[in-house]
């Protein structure tokens, strides 16, 4: 047979079982791979693109989580600083009071010291009133009696005034 | 890979070896080399191999069709040499006969018939379907069983090729909004060539995708595929193509309409051209250790045999390929929506 003229058998022989295959395999083969082929592509888009959202839903609640973990950070700062200062001005007002209530005490102390003071000096006043008294008494009861014995009983009196 | 392919193209060397065997016996140098266009092209038997004066053949039904006696069948055994399987015209038979260069003729001159013979080609077209057939409906079943999961088996093996062809060829070619209605055309011309071509590698097969008549069908199931679905865009740019002066349209249209035709007409040769030549290459190496019938050229032969062997794997793949990407890009311009001009 020739090469390059086709033959007639083979011609008709090749169309009839070229069309068979061609609707054998586009029935019965091609639409099933096909459609399966692309619902399964579909479905594995449809799993990343859920995954996907998935992953952004969990980016999102772990972002909430460390904001709101941030805020309650934030928030116990501040408490802890709150409280620091109220300890502090509770100490500085005690502290206050104290050195005031202290210093009331001082000067009533010694307002009463004063008035103890004056009291005793009015009463030694009163004393050496009574003293010089009774001295100028003795002494002029034995102003007559000697000089000599004057003078001693005037030093021993001035003695006694000393040991006083 | 590189290690199974070379495994894969020794193994076909050795048998093709064992199978061109023919040459041994034959004495002068004509039939030396006769044994290659033998192979290339179609016969009435099927050829396997001759051991001294022993020749291996599968005899093929003999069909003819004529107006007045009908169908008529008959084996190709009955038109020739039982001994030596030669044909000619003693051995006619019925008042047919089948000559020296295998072609069938009628003892009446002005007798027309139409053959319908099972010839080599017509076989190996058959093993081809089924076995194309039987693959893909097989790996069809494992979607249809296994809904939504993923492939195995036959499965595995065809659907990396059906998404290249549907996402590589199909898709940039024909557009989004039609390559799902050309998809299957495409893939069903891209198995049946690319098995066609590997097959026709073995030994002893028929040289199917490499006849002319089987890539002039092909080609031709690609022109009506592509011109029974063209738009009128498209019917438009042939016999009227936009924007060309009226002149130059006597000139322009009947080269539009002639290209209709080379499209084909170059897809048909192609697809002959590269696995008839693969083929005659391969054989003509072969050839040569029977005709120089020494050892160094035995060894070189052998090992260039292999070489060819490895390449036309690749030409079996490339040419499926090629010829599937050039019928999407055809059928692509015939349905193409312009929105522009």
């Amino acid at each position: 047979m020739d090469l390059i003229i086709p033959g007639s058998g083979l011609i008709i022989w090749q169309i009839i079982g070229f069309s068979i295959l061609l609707y054998i395999l586009a029935k019965f083969a091609w639409k099933p791979i096909l459609s399966a082929l692309e619902e399964r592509e579909k479905s594995i888009e449809d799993a990343l693109k859920s995954a996907e959202i998935a992953r952004n839903e969990m980016a999102n609640l772990k972002a909430e989580n460390e904001k709101i973990l941030q805020e309650a950070k934030i928030e116990r700062d501040q408490m802890l600083l709150k409280a620091t200062d109220t300890a502090k001005q509770i100490i500085e007002e005690a502290k206050e009071k104290a050195q005031q209530e202290g210093a009331k005490m001082i000067e009533n102390a010694k307002a009463a010291i004063e008035t103890e003071k004056l009291a005793a000096l009015e009463e030694v006043k009163v004393q050496v009133g009574v003293l010089s008294l009774n001295i100028a008494e003795k002494l002029l009861k034995k102003n007559f009696a000697e000089d000599a014995a004057q003078k001693a009983l005037v030093e021993e009196l001035v003695k006694d005034l000393k040991l006083n | 890979m590189f290690r199974k392919f070379l495994c894969l193209s020794i193994l076909l060397s050795a048998f093709m070896l064992v199978f061109s065997h023919t040459a041994t016996a034959a004495g002068d140098e004509e039939d030396k080399t006769g044994f290659i266009m033998h192979h290339v092209k179609d016969s009435h038997e099927w050829h396997f191999a001759t051991f001294g004066n022993t020749h291996i053949t599968l005899p093929l039904p003999v069909i003819i069709y004529s107006s007045d006696r009908g169908l008529e069948f008959y084996m190709s055994t009955q038109f020739q040499n039982p001994e030596t399987h030669a044909f000619g015209k003693a051995y006619a038979h019925n008042g047919y006969y089948i000559d020296e260069h295998d072609h069938l003729k009628a003892l009446d001159e002005d007798r027309s018939f139409i053959e319908l013979s099972i010839t080599k080609n017509v076989a190996m077209l058959f093993i081809v379907l089924a076995i194309v057939i039987w693959i893909i409906l097989s790996a069809a079943s494992h979607y249809k069983k296994n809904p939504g999961q993923a492939p195995k088996g036959a499965a595995s093996f065809i659907e990396p090729i059906v998404v290249f062809v549907r996402d590589e060829i199909a898709l940039p070619n024909i557009g989004l909004h039609k390559y799902k209605k050309f998809t299957p055309y495409l893939l069903t011309i891209f198995f049946f060539i690319w098995f066609g071509n590997l097959l026709g590698l073995f030994p002893g097969a028929a040289n199917l995708t490499g006849n002319i008549a089987v890539t002039a069908t092909l080609a031709i199931f690609t022109f009506f595929v592509t011109n029974l679905n063209g738009n009128k865009d498209y019917w438009k740019h042939v016999v009227a193509t936009p924007g060309v002066p009226v002149p130059l349209l006597l000139i322009i249209v009947p080269v539009e309409i002639i290209g209709l035709f080379t499209k084909p007409f170059a897809l048909m040769v192609r697809l002959f051209v590269a696995i008839t030549a693969g083929h005659i290459v391969i054989l003509s190496f072969i050839g040569l250790i029977f005709v120089f019938e020494s050892l160094a050229v035995g060894l070189a032969s052998t090992v260039m045999v292999v070489f060819i062997n490895m390449i036309e794997l690749l030409v079996a793949t490339i040419q499926a390929y090629v010829f599937t990407l050039f019928s999407a890009m055809y059928i692509g311009q015939a349905v193409a929506e312009h929105d522009h001009h």
